[in-house]
């Protein structure tokens, strides 16, 4: 890296001001245009040279095209190009101007030396002036025919431009004929490995509109096409190479025979030191033998040692692209991974992003066998320097004692966390300490001795804050000093600027109270007078809540604050499935590197040729579904939050301290069971706003929760209109394809009757019911306690489809339902027939 | 397939810029260079190589202080635009001799010129720096090469960690030598990279070798080349652990657990006999990649002890033992150790008459460093600093200091025993004899010991 002073001396200007300069630049080049003295190009070339610097710093030189197009009448294949570069630039802001450039390009283009001829027509394609197309098409022509390969490099990449320009001219000549011949016969593999990108882009674009485009695209994936690509690829350069591989990995092959031909011709892909290579191999292995386990697991097993080398070696960069790729595949299988963790410890000189992805990928493959391990190396970091890797370190370890493998020696590591006197330390831990509460509610004894240590004065940080004083309401019986904290905690209340700590005091008062009635009296008294008092909405109103409660019945009050307790056994995952295999699906592509399917970070006409198949998708379901935006569930809170949003709705079930709630008019009725009904009306009327509408049938559910199942068959307020085909018909094949092509237009979690729950010892009893009601089953499977099926309907008087995967936990009770639709408008009211159907059973 | 290529200085200034597509909004430069200047508020963490704003995907790699990056609007294989990235750099390295700022800034009409070749519309076309030759006329302007090296001695690694000083680093493929003839030379370098992370009682947790065999051939005609590596070389450990100490011990042979290899080599008798026949390209580039997790000898130990002396006062003593040789001399060598938050001052104490040694107390991060020009194998330097707390210390100072890391280069050693056993060029005059280079060098990459 070159010194500050050095550059200050640097020969481009670092800002000129641009006028002055252009000028005397204009005057200069006038000049020497009709020059012939001995070095003119010299001179020429120094000017030139100027102003291509200036260019590039984004001074607007384009005042001087006149000037430039004069003086480029030379031999002097330097000052060509840098002319070329020059016209390139600026010929789209100065059309007429451009026309000048032409003759001097169309002449070059028929230069003897064809590195001129390629250099022409490439300036000349590139001028992106749609009125001067007309001269491109006989320079183009020729250029597809010439003799020497250079040129028809630059040629087919032509056609692509010109197609940019003017697509109907393109699309109406026979270049794209030319260039599916080039592609399939052409000696140079670099002149065919542009055929194919020009086509697949022209064809892409086109097969919006037109069927035949839509069939040439379908036929790059045909399996002539493919073989013959396959059987040159080792010609092809490393880039040519990736093109390729992207392309066969949108092929299916027809048998298993076929799959493994293919995986042995490219078995030595693996081996190359270019990483882009080595990814889009990866990913025709893995596409192919999605179907058959044992060798998609082969496949895990082989392709592991050659990541972990490109991990390694390359640039940081590289290797975090690989990484990111590890990371998914670590993430889909982590037990194929789990004698690898070491290779997943951080090193202390890698960025953030690197330790992340790290962290994440050790906390996965921690299994009986390496936790102790694991956890001992993450309890390195949580000392480290780096804060807040310090923090996702010590969240690993609570994720991993949440994985439930040798949690003893966890919970201690844990508890010597919160010894360690580091703010942030105690802050992660007492939030992990009490999630795990909640799932080993055994552990409370050990836990709530060192949390008793803990002084509230030495905890700032909200989250942990009402961790400690959630801790404390729901141990009070166990911490002696539990009610004086809380009521010290209560008297510095205007100091609490946390309304969400603020509630959790709250809660946590009342559950004292309840436990220890004489000690807490006088801190829950204080504490409801302040919440009243209190100028945030939800802590107003939970105050005014727990007051009218306890005036209505203490009892019921006691009912609900202090509920008896289930441990949790899961908590929610932050991605769907759904989205994970969509992510998968665009393997080696930055959806992995976001960790997003690509519909959520690129708009339709960009997502490029790994959308291949979904473009066409959209073909066939019609224009109406072109909403790119589809009302997946998005949950992109971090971990934490999820944790906590969680732990809220289990902590106060029925209460339900969710937004939603509060704002209905609740709290006078005392009765649930309306409070759901007006929920639910207002959740129909609603469905313009599909996020919403999730969040609020979530908050049903809660309320559902309460023991009121009768309200899950009860009708909804709207009928709904819907009627299903009863002898639909959908055969596989299709119902795959259509699955794939779908969003998810509502992803939705009932609550299946005991009764219901209790028949479902096989799959087939479910089937029955279901297609009482005009839904069938395609697929099913699963043993007791899970069940998985694939069901369909269709509409009576039109083929619009409704796809559902349905999961079924029998123990749990639980049922979740992702619902796709040809026509997404009516997949609410399908929902609630669907639903209505599900309740039915074991009735 | 990308839209635009450009080369940021560190201040922020285009040095190239080519717009490819003309699909990305203009000031896409400027938006990512604030976005990766200002990544988080509190500066603490870097901007991934790959990020997206308003739906444009940015891609970038540093590049000797330099921000090679590329932008697109579609949603294409990231490995293959960083791959490309990195190998632009290279090809700009292999023309202009010196890579950094200035020698690209006087050399970037001849930048333009590879560029609008490299790249079509965005489509990769060729990054071979052969190919490009033929299409190539700018003559690169070479800088001052004297100037560069008047750094010191740091200077000869700043061009990334891959590289080692001698004549290669800093020649162009394409110019001539003074006098219009070319010298016909190939060095080979084999260069590792060495994480390990020590366990407080000295005990290594965990080690692993990154290596390059890397090639720079300046011959004329294209000969075929072998290399040849130990006869007894094994690869790959399927089945089993590839942290099984106990069973690679001491029998010597080399075990690597996977390499990967340059698409020009021909790999038809390395089963056989371990040899690799390639004909090597113009310019820089990697032979193979291996990765080693077999255990081997570390070269330096690393010996921490603190002690309190009264309540708000402590010592440290480092102890450094270099394990090699002493024909071998690692140079540059730097120590690293965090200090608790509250330390104020730290005293420190060398060996007596001891050269080339420097230390410091960054009161920012609260932590030591110590340097040192060079260790001599077999030798052993100490280190005394004595610290002073703003408050007592609570019997806690191991906890919140360390750990131990450290960085350094030693020429001519590679700790994997992985060698070039010979290098053969097939031409027939008997008379030709270019001169051959086979150097090592051993860097560390992450040398950490807990305390």
């Amino acid at each position: 890296m070159a010194p500050p002073a050095q550059s200050q001396r640097s020969p481009s200007p670092s800002q000129p001001s641009g006028k002055s300069e252009v000028s005397d630049l204009k005057t200069q080049l006038r000049q020497l245009a009709g020059s012939r003295a001995q070095g003119v190009d010299d001179s020429k070339r120094e000017l030139f040279k100027k102003v291509i610097s200036y260019m590039t710093i984004g001074i607007d030189v384009s005042s001087l095209f006149g000037e430039m197009v004069m003086c480029s009448a030379t031999s002097d294949i330097v000052l060509k190009k840098m002319c070329y570069l020059y016209v390139g630039n600026y010929a789209k802001v100065n059309p007429d101007l451009a026309l000048l450039t032409i003759n001097f390009l169309q002449r070059d283009c028929k230069d003897m030396d064809p590195m001129i001829r390629g250099l022409a027509l490439r300036s000349l394609c590139s001028l992106r002036v749609p009125n001067l197309v007309e001269y491109l098409m006989g320079p183009l022509g020729s250029g597809l025919e010439d003799n020497n390969s250079y040129v028809r490099t630059v040629a087919t990449i032509g056609v692509l431009k010109l197609y940019h320009i003017s697509a109907s001219t393109c699309v109406d000549t026979d270049f794209p004929a030319t260039l599916k011949h080039l592609m399939l016969n052409d000696p140079d593999t670099q002149v065919v490995a542009n055929c194919l990108s020009a086509l697949q882009e022209i064809w892409s674009a086109e097969a919006r509109t037109s069927e035949e485009a839509s069939r040439e695209r379908e036929a790059l994936i045909s399996k002539p096409v493919i073989y013959y690509f396959l059987n040159r690829i080792k010609e092809f350069s490393e880039w040519g190479q990736c093109l390729v591989l992207e392309l066969v990995g949108k092929y299916v092959p027809s048998d298993g025979n076929e799959i493994f031909d293919i995986m042995n011709l490219l078995e030595d892909r693996l081996h190359h030191a270019n990483s882009a290579v080595v990814l889009a191999t990866i990913k025709v292995f893995l596409q192919s033998t999605l179907s058959m386990t044992d060798v998609h697991q082969q496949v895990y097993e082989r392709i592991k040692s050659p990541l972990l080398t490109l991990v390694s070696s390359g640039s940081p960069e590289q290797s975090y692209a690989v990484l990111s790729h590890l990371h998914l595949l670590v993430m889909r299988a982590p037990y194929v991974f789990s004698s690898d963790y070491k290779h997943f410890y951080c090193q202390y000189n890698e960025p953030s992003y690197v330790k992340k992805l790290k962290l994440e990928m050790l906390t996965a493959v921690a299994n009986e066998n390496n936790t102790y391990e694991i956890v001992t190396e993450l309890c390195e970091y949580a000392a480290n320097v780096d804060i807040p890797i310090a923090r996702e370190s010590i969240r690993a370890v609570g994720k991993i004692a949440l994985q439930q493998y040798d949690v003893n020696a966890i919970v201690d590591r844990l508890l010597q966390f919160l010894e360690m006197e580091k703010d942030y330390v105690t802050a992660e831990a007492l939030v992990l300490v009490k999630d795990l509460l909640r799932k080993y509610p055994q552990w409370s004894h050990d836990c709530i001795a060192v949390v008793g240590n803990i002084s509230s004065k030495n905890v700032q940080e909200p989250k942990a804050k009402a961790a400690l004083i959630w801790m404390l309401g729901e141990y009070s019986q166990d911490m002696q000093d539990a009610p004086y904290i809380l009521e010290s905690l209560v008297e510095n209340w205007d100091e609490e600027h946390s309304a969400e700590v603020r509630l959790h005091l709250l809660t946590a008062v009342m559950k004292c109270f309840f436990k220890r009635p004489p000690e807490t009296q006088k801190a829950l008294g204080a504490a409801l007078a302040a919440g009243l008092a209190d100028f945030h909405q939800d802590v107003h109103d939970r105050a005014l809540f727990y007051y009218r409660l306890l005036q209505y019945n203490v009892s019921v009050a006691e009912q609900v604050v202090n509920p008896p307790k289930q441990a949790v056994s899961v908590f929610a995952d932050t991605q769907s499935s759904e989205i994970k295999d969509r992510i998968f699906d665009e393997f080696n592509s930055l959806s992995v590197v976001y960790q997003k399917p690509s519909y959520m970070f690129t708009d339709k006409e960009h997502r490029g040729p790994f959308e291949f198949s979904d473009e066409l998708g959209s073909l066939s379901v019609g224009a109406e579904s072109a909403d790119n935006m589809v009302p997946v569930p998005r949950v992109e809170a971090n971990d934490k939050d999820l944790l906590l949003s969680t732990s809220e709705k289990e902590e106060t079930r029925g209460v339900s301290n969710n937004d939603t709630v509060y704002n209905a008019p609740s709290y006078d009725g005392s009765s649930p069971a309306t409070a759901a009904l007006q929920m639910q009306s207002l959740v129909i009327s609603n469905p313009a706003v599909p996020g919403h509408t999730h969040q609020a049938s979530l908050a049903i559910d809660d309320l559902l929760g309460l023991g009121v199942p009768a309200i899950t068959s009860a009708p909804a307020p709207s009928p709904p209109t819907l009627k299903l085909n009863p002898k639909a018909t959908l055969d596989p094949g299709t119902f795959q394809q259509k699955w794939r092509k779908l969003h998810i237009a509502l992803s939705q979690e009932y609550a299946l009757s005991p009764q219901g729950a209790a028949m479902l010892t096989t799959p087939q009893a479910l089937l029955r019911h279901m297609q009482g009601d005009s839904i069938h089953c395609i697929a099913s499977g699963g043993q007791s306690p899970n069940f998985k099926f694939f069901f369909f309907a269709q509409k009576v008087e039109e083929a619009s489809n409704f796809l559902v995967e349905c999961k079924i936990n029998t123990s749990s009770g639980k049922v979740q339902m992702n619902i796709k639709a040809d026509d997404q408008s009516t997949s609410q009211a399908f929902s609630a027939l669907s639903q209505s159907a599900l309740s039915k059973f074991g009735m | 397939m990308i839209s635009q290529f450009f080369v940021l200085s560190q201040r922020g200034d285009n040095i190239v810029f080519r717009d490819y597509r003309g699909e990305v909004p203009k000031g896409s430069a400027e938006i990512f260079f604030r976005k990766v200047k200002f990544w988080k508020d509190d500066g603490q963490e870097e901007a991934p190589p790959v990020f997206h704003v308003d739906g444009v995907n940015y891609f970038h790699v540093k590049v000797v202080g330099l921000l090679f990056v590329a932008t697109t609007r579609v949603n294409v294989s990231p490995s293959l635009i960083l791959e490309l990235l990195q190998r632009i750099a290279r090809v700009i390295k292999d023309y202009i001799g010196v890579l950094n700022e200035d020698s690209l800034r006087k050399n970037f009409v001849l930048v333009y010129e590879l560029l609008d070749d490299v790249i079509d519309f965005g489509y990769v076309q060729t990054t071979s720096t052969e190919v490009l030759k033929s299409y190539v006329f700018n003559e690169p302007i070479a800088v001052d090469a004297a100037r560069f090296q008047a750094l010191g001695p740091a200077a000869m690694f700043m061009q990334g960690t891959k590289r080692m000083p001698g004549t290669a680093v800093t020649k162009s493929v394409v110019a001539n030598e003074p006098g219009g003839r070319r010298r016909e030379e190939i060095f080979v370098d084999i260069i590792e990279k060495i994480s390990i992370t020590f366990s407080s009682s000295g005990y290594i947790l965990t080690s692993e070798i990154d290596g390059t065999i890397q090639m720079k051939s300046y011959l004329t005609g294209n000969p075929e080349i072998r290399l040849a590596l130990n006869e007894d070389l094994s690869i790959g450990k399927d089945g089993r652990s590839v942290y099984d100490y106990r069973s690679s011990s001491g029998s010597g042979i080399v075990i690597l657990d996977d390499c990967n290899f340059h698409e020009s080599v021909h790999l038809d008798s390395f089963e056989m006999d371990r040899t690799l026949s390639l004909v090597p390209p113009d310019g820089e580039f990697p032979v193979m990649n291996y990765r080693m997790t077999q255990e081997f000898k570390p070269p330096f130990r690393i010996n921490t002890l603190i002690e309190e002396v009264g309540s708000s006062k402590a010592e440290v003593i480092l102890k450094i033992r270099a394990e090699f040789p002493s024909s071998i001399t690692a140079n540059t060598i730097a120590i690293q150790m965090p200090l608790p938050k509250y330390t104020t001052r730290a005293n420190f104490e060398l060996e007596p008459g001891v050269v080339g040694q420097t230390t410091d107390f960054k009161e920012s991060n609260k932590r030591l460093e110590w340097g040192l020009q060079k260790i001599v194998g077999g030798s052993e330097h100490t280190l005394r600093a004595k610290l002073t707390f703003s408050q007592e210390s609570h019997g806690n100072i191991t906890k919140e200091s360390g750990p131990v890391s450290m960085t350094f280069t030693i020429p001519m050693y590679n700790a994997s025993r992985l060698q070039v056993k010979y290098l053969q060029i097939a031409k027939k005059s008997s008379t030709y004899n270019p001169y051959r280079w086979v150097r090592y060098v051993t860097q560390a990459n992450s040398y950490v010991a807990r305390i």
